[in-house]
């Protein structure tokens, strides 16, 4: 397993570069001097030219990227453009928000979508059956922003029992993870379904049966425990996903997390911040793969890695 | 009727399905008895009704199947419209049952020890875990596991087909049951491991004194194991008799086709003679034949065949035969 873990570590390195590359290239053909941008209109075409050669924009395009990979490789992404302040910093003071809604929502999908999910397997084609597939159904149909815009009319506005936005304490947690969760509830709670009524038809839960077992025993002991495998990986890769950002709803809710500054960014053709993100962002998604895998392989006997 | 050497009486049992496209008569109308200490054969085709049997004996047919009549007398009980609290008392403890697919009828995330325990602790509730793990120990060294501390820990996966089918008996008899049933149990093994299997079976039922329902599609696994034997054919009894009785003097078109279809031991006769099998194909259950079912196939069919079903006659010493040409 150990080695297992190293040599995926080691498989993800070329992964990386060549994200950061593409990025790279990308962000180099983005039109918008960001030297221009970044001051403003009336300053003379000298002094631009001072602050870029003093940024050493004017090197090759090459060279700046491999002192961006060397410099990425010291834990130094550059210095926001618009915010004057290191990338490194700005990204650490983001990831905790981030990392915060992203377990918090992903806590409410698997709360609800999990029990959801086995509910609608034990009473296959029942009225509680279509209605929770109903309801999945919407939660993965509705997109996140206009959820996230009804909620704030509900509890802010017309309720008035949450903040409509920002990030000051818990009560500011409640509707992002609920909106956040909500959609990833829907894709949970089917999988579940589908999962565990196709783990029903083993032959082993048969077995199960012919012991004398409780039929909820045979569904928790004996089916659950398969039928989670596949909904295990999923759920490895949705967290890794919250955790790269969820844009929209850290955009709605006004949380200062990954996702807007990677928006902001964006906006703003600070290059170094954008870089910076999604570097950062690849590392979480191929970390998240990594741990769905271990997390399979432990769940399952029969995948070992060597 | 009924007297205390019985551990198993089967009387008029019906389980239908009931389909879009029409009922089946998966078991139609079957009667079974199985004596303490006995060894019953059921054999027929594939897609007779043998599984069905057994998993109506052990109120486990599922949707759209079910159980549309008759009796499951289980220790003089009545098995059918039992409740399922009572009938779950019975599974795995008195009443057990092994089935054709060792390969998956294990449960792949557990380890095979562990899932024998399950069984014990089940069926006692103040058994400790340390002690119902002594006794799958010694239950798997009594199926001839080798190794059987180190066989408790590893996962179906990691075990031959033949082990595990030894798991599943050891799983069904950990309890000591009184009737197990037993569904091709070895159909999916190799000849020279199903020969372990039977023998294994054989001494266990000898040394437990439980009774089996030994189902198969291979008679020459009838000659060997069982003591009584019924003829199954599209979910009806055709012949039931001793087994010596049913081997020397068959009577059932069906049964002397089943026992011409037998591979001779000697090679050399196999080749000249060519192997026999009965013509045609099993019947669609959804739309089965006029009269006697298997009349499109029958060698001896007659006029009066496709109009009137036979029934099942006694033709003497326990000897019982579905077909016209017997009357009593
Ligand atoms: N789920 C089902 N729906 C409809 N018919 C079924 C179903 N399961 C079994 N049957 C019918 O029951 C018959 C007997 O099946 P089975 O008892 O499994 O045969 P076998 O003798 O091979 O064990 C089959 O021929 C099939 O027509
Ligand atoms: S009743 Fe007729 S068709 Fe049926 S087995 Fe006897 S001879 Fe053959
Ligand atoms: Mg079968």
């Amino acid at each position: 397993m150990g080695h297992y873990i190293i040599r995926r570590l080691v498989i993800s390195i070329p992964v990386t570069f060549g994200i950061a590359l593409i990025t790279f290239i990308l962000l180099n053909v983005i039109p918008g001097d960001p030297v221009a941008l970044m001051m403003k209109d009336h300053i003379s075409a000298d002094v631009v030219a001072r602050v870029r050669a003093q940024m050493q924009l004017d090197d090759p395009a090459y060279i700046r990227f491999f002192r961006f990979i060397w410099n990425a490789l010291h834990g130094d992404f550059g210095v926001s453009y618009k915010l004057n302040r290191s990338v490194s910093s700005l990204l650490m003071d983001a990831f905790p928000n981030t990392l915060i809604l992203a377990i918090s929502g992903a806590l409410v999908s698997w709360i609800i979508g999990i029990p959801a999910g086995v509910l609608s397997a034990v009473k296959k084609r029942s009225f509680l059956d279509n209605s929770i597939m109903g309801f999945s159904l919407l939660g993965v149909s509705i997109p996140v922003f206009w959820a996230g815009l009804l909620f704030q009319y509900i509890f802010a506005f017309w309720l008035g029992i949450l903040p409509v936005s920002g990030f000051d304490g818990p009560e500011y947690l409640i509707m992002p993870a609920i909106v956040l969760g909500w959609s990833s509830a829907g894709t949970i709670s089917r999988l579940t379904r589908s999962s565990l009524l196709e783990v029903m038809r083993n032959d082993y839960i048969r077995t199960a049966r012919a012991k004398g077992n409780l039929e909820l025993k045979v569904v928790i002991n004996h089916a659950l425990k398969n039928a989670m495998l596949p909904v295990v990986t999923v759920m490895a890769l949705q967290v890794a996903g919250l955790l790269s950002g969820a844009v929209i709803t850290e955009t709605v809710f006004g949380i200062p997390g990954i996702g807007r500054i990677a928006v902001n960014a964006i906006q703003n053709r600070d290059m170094p911040l954008l870089q910076g993100a999604v570097m950062f962002t690849t590392v979480l998604v191929i970390l998240g793969n990594l741990v769905a895998d271990v997390l399979y392989s432990l769940l399952d006997p029969r995948i070992k890695y060597d | 009727m009924n007297d205390a050497s019985t551990i198993l009486e089967i009387n008029n049992l019906k389980t239908y399905f009931y389909t879009d496209k029409g009922v089946v008569p998966a078991v139609d109308d079957i009667s079974i008895k199985v004596k303490k200490g006995q060894i019953i054969g059921i054999v027929g085709e594939s897609g007779c009704g043998k599984s069905m049997t057994s998993l109506s004996i052990m109120q486990l047919i599922a949707p759209p199947g079910k159980i549309a009549g008759g009796e499951i007398l289980f220790q003089n009980k009545n098995l059918v419209g039992i409740s399922k609290a009572e009938m779950r008392s019975l599974r795995g403890n008195e009443l057990s049952m092994i089935f054709q697919e060792p390969m998956t009828s294990l449960n792949p995330v557990y380890p095979v020890g562990k899932q024998v325990a399950e069984t014990l602790l089940l069926h006692n509730k103040h058994m400790k875990k340390a002690e119902a793990k002594q006794k799958v120990i010694e239950m798997f060294k009594m199926v001839g596991i080798p190794e059987p501390e180190e066989r408790y820990r590893v996962f179906p996966h990691q075990l031959s087909g033949g082990l595990r089918q030894r798991v599943m008996i050891a799983m069904a008899l950990i309890c000591r049951s009184k009737l197990l049933i037993a569904d091709e149990p070895t159909t999916a093994l190799d000849v020279t491991i199903e020969a372990q299997i039977l023998k294994l079976m054989k001494n266990l039922q000898e040394e437990i004194d439980t009774s089996i329902i030994m189902i198969t599609h291979n008679l020459g696994i009838v000659a060997e194991m069982c003591d009584y034997v019924y003829v199954m054919y599209a979910g009806k009894i055709m012949e039931q008799a001793d087994v010596y009785e049913l081997f020397d003097h068959p009577k059932h078109p069906y049964t002397e086709g089943l026992l011409k279809s037998i591979p001779r031991s000697n090679v050399q006769q196999n080749k000249e003679k060519g192997l026999y099998s009965i013509k045609g194909m099993v019947p669609n259950m959804l739309n089965l034949p006029k009269g006697c079912r298997f009349h499109p196939r029958c060698i001896y069919a007659e006029d009066a065949c496709r109009e009137v079903e036979p029934d099942l006659v006694d033709v003497g010493e326990g000897h019982l035969v579905r077909c016209i040409k017997y009357k009593n």
